[in-house]
């Protein structure tokens, strides 16, 4: 590929996601050792995030950085990249399958007539892009019909990408807000507490009807606190009005691969089982020993939740003390 | 108020998938509104019956996703217009062109369809759409409150709540718990029967085609997974041995 590979990085929190590195990764798998991978960086205040950005890649790091461009909104953030996209024509452009990634991401393909290969987890030999449907009931391997492409990448499949031998130039370019911004985002309220992201989370704990009320989840908040994991729950849960349906995990919800995942109160229903069922390990606490659940799991309780849990964050306290 | 709702039909999520000569097969599966989309059918008809119009749903599809659109009158749109067409590729890119060329000739206030679809899951035909439409958008609305030309929506990205002012024409996708799809019932199903509904091919949109810009080249199921252990014992035996498992065995934690 003569024409450049772009990444659009993403930052969140006052630091470069984690998915931003896999996209890079993914990129040079795409594009082989030898293309040139530059990045996009847009924020406010990011002079040091492009540094840093720039030793793990030794194309170009472009740095978008203006006070109107703190928080993701979509037609600001695809103003900012829609110069640097026309003058560069990449061939590849790379970014995560989260919030921000999906909803800039087919902005860009419809701005330069490319294809879009969404949630992506790992990248074959002959640029193939393999991708779950069916939120994982199946997997397809898709490639390019047009010259340009875009992909967003699902986090934690792709490693990392490494430092750069050399690293890159990082290219301050300045923005001019759009004269017609007809989308102003008014106010964005984190979720409380910091906690970790569902689907970045190396652990997910999550609960199903078995939790049987709000207060249920406590426990698992417990557990969650301690390894360091993030909560999520099934769809009856979530309708159940347990807990927000922003932690819902399945074929309606988020689809999950973490390292592990712990299942409390989950009977298994097949819809939860396609968000969850590629994580690598898989625990299974239930009181009904024939739930489908244990089906897919690595190691099964058969037992009440409630009492459980809590023994297992008594243990994981003393061990990782 | 002229609203369309963007509508897939898709398998039910409570299907198993099955794969026959190198594709899912649909053998006696039973079809559903793309759950998604159905927030945005609901939707659509709540701010229709407050502020006045028509909502009219629109569906990129094979023949069988008539079914779809029909429940969607049921559920009380006004009407429907399926866009069918052995020409038509089959991903995002494709539907995108046909959905721009049927909306660019229709006067429309407001969009809606649903985050994304559960079977082929891009997320990307709306937002495509709403681009190439030079329309502002919203992926990802948990609540939508219109005054005059004026929408303000709240997003979910991630867990955090986004807060955005946009003015109209503008297109906004439905996360789960923007509202409750209602059922439709029996009389409304039977009048759903009489209301208008449009079948166009791309002559009729006068496109001469609209290529996909991806293909499929192969397609698998997961690899099965082994068979787990239960763990016995007290339930403070039980947590001791599992945390110590995910120690030793499966080197986790």
């Amino acid at each position: 590929m003569s024409q450049p590979v772009l990444v659009i990085a993403e930052v969140r929190a006052g630091k470069i996601r984690q998915v931003t590195l896999e996209a890079l990764q993914g990129a040079r798998l795409a594009a082989g050792d030898s293309a040139e991978i530059s990045a996009v960086i847009i924020g406010s205040g990011i002079t040091g995030l492009a540094g840093e950005l720039a030793s793990y890649t030794s194309g170009k790091v472009y740095a978008v950085d203006h006070p109107e461009l703190v928080s993701y909104n979509a037609p600001a953030y695809l103003h900012a990249v829609k110069g640097i996209v026309e003058e560069l024509q990449p061939s590849r452009v790379f970014l995560g399958h989260t919030a921000e990634g999906r909803d800039l991401a087919p902005g860009i393909a419809a701005l330069i007539g490319a294809g879009q290969i969404s949630d992506v987890i790992s990248i074959e030999s002959g640029e193939l892009y393999k991708r779950p449907i069916y939120a994982g009931k199946a997997f397809e391997e898709k490639r390019f019909l047009s010259s340009s492409g875009v992909v967003t990448v699902r986090p934690n499949n792709i490693p990392p990408a490494t430092l750069a031998e050399t690293a890159g130039e990082v290219v301050d370019r300045s923005y001019t807000a759009p004269v017609d911004l007809r989308s102003i985002v008014r106010d964005v309220v984190r979720k409380a507490g910091g906690k970790v992201d569902l689907a970045e989370a190396k652990i997910v704990i999550s609960g199903g009807r078995g939790v049987k009320s709000a207060d249920g989840f406590k426990p698992l908040d417990e557990l969650a606190d301690v390894l360091g994991a993030a909560v999520g729950a099934s769809r009856g849960a979530c309708d159940a009005g347990y807990c927000d349906y922003a932690l819902q995990i399945g074929q309606t919800g988020k689809v999950v691969t973490p390292e592990v995942y712990i299942a409390c109160g989950i009977s298994g229903a097949i819809q939860h089982l396609a968000g969850m069922s590629q994580s690598r390990v898989i625990i299974a606490i239930n009181k009904d020993a024939e739930a489908p659940i244990f089906k897919v799991a690595d190691y099964g309780i058969v037992g009440d939740l409630f009492e459980v849990v809590p023994l297992l964050t008594e243990e994981f306290r003393k061990v990782l003390a | 108020m002229n609203i369309f709702v963007l509508l897939k039909q898709t398998f039910d999520t409570e299907e198993k998938i099955v794969i026959q000569n190198g594709s899912v097969s649909d053998d006696g599966v039973k079809y559903v509104i793309n759950p998604y989309d159905e927030y945005a059918v609901e939707e659509a008809l709540q701010q229709r019956d407050k502020h006045g119009g028509n909502v009219t749903v629109v569906s990129v599809g094979p023949g069988r996703a008539a079914e779809a659109l029909r429940q969607a009158l049921a559920m009380g749109a006004d009407d429907a217009v399926l866009i069918s067409d052995v020409r038509i590729g089959s991903d995002e890119g494709a539907a995108a062109v046909v959905l721009e060329k049927y909306l660019s000739g229709q006067s429309f206030d407001l969009l809606l369809g649903g985050n994304f679809s559960v079977d082929s899951g891009g997320g990307q035909v709306a937002i495509r759409l709403a681009n190439k439409l030079g329309i502002p958008h919203t992926a990802s609305i948990t609540s939508l409150e219109i005054s005059g030309s004026q929408a303000v929506v709240k997003r979910d990205a991630e867990g955090d709540t986004e807060t955005l002012e946009l003015s109209l024409p503008a297109l906004f996708t439905a996360q789960q718990g923007l509202n409750e799809p209602r059922y439709p019932s029996l009389p409304n199903i039977m009048k759903a029967k009489k209301k208008p509904f449009q079948t166009l091919t791309l002559d009729d949109l006068g496109l001469g085609e609209a290529a996909a810009l991806t293909e499929r080249v192969s397609i698998a199921l997961p690899p099965e997974r082994g068979t787990g252990q239960l763990i016995k014992g007290t339930p403070a035996e039980q947590a001791a041995k599992l945390v110590e498992l995910l120690r030793t065995e499966a080197k986790a934690i």
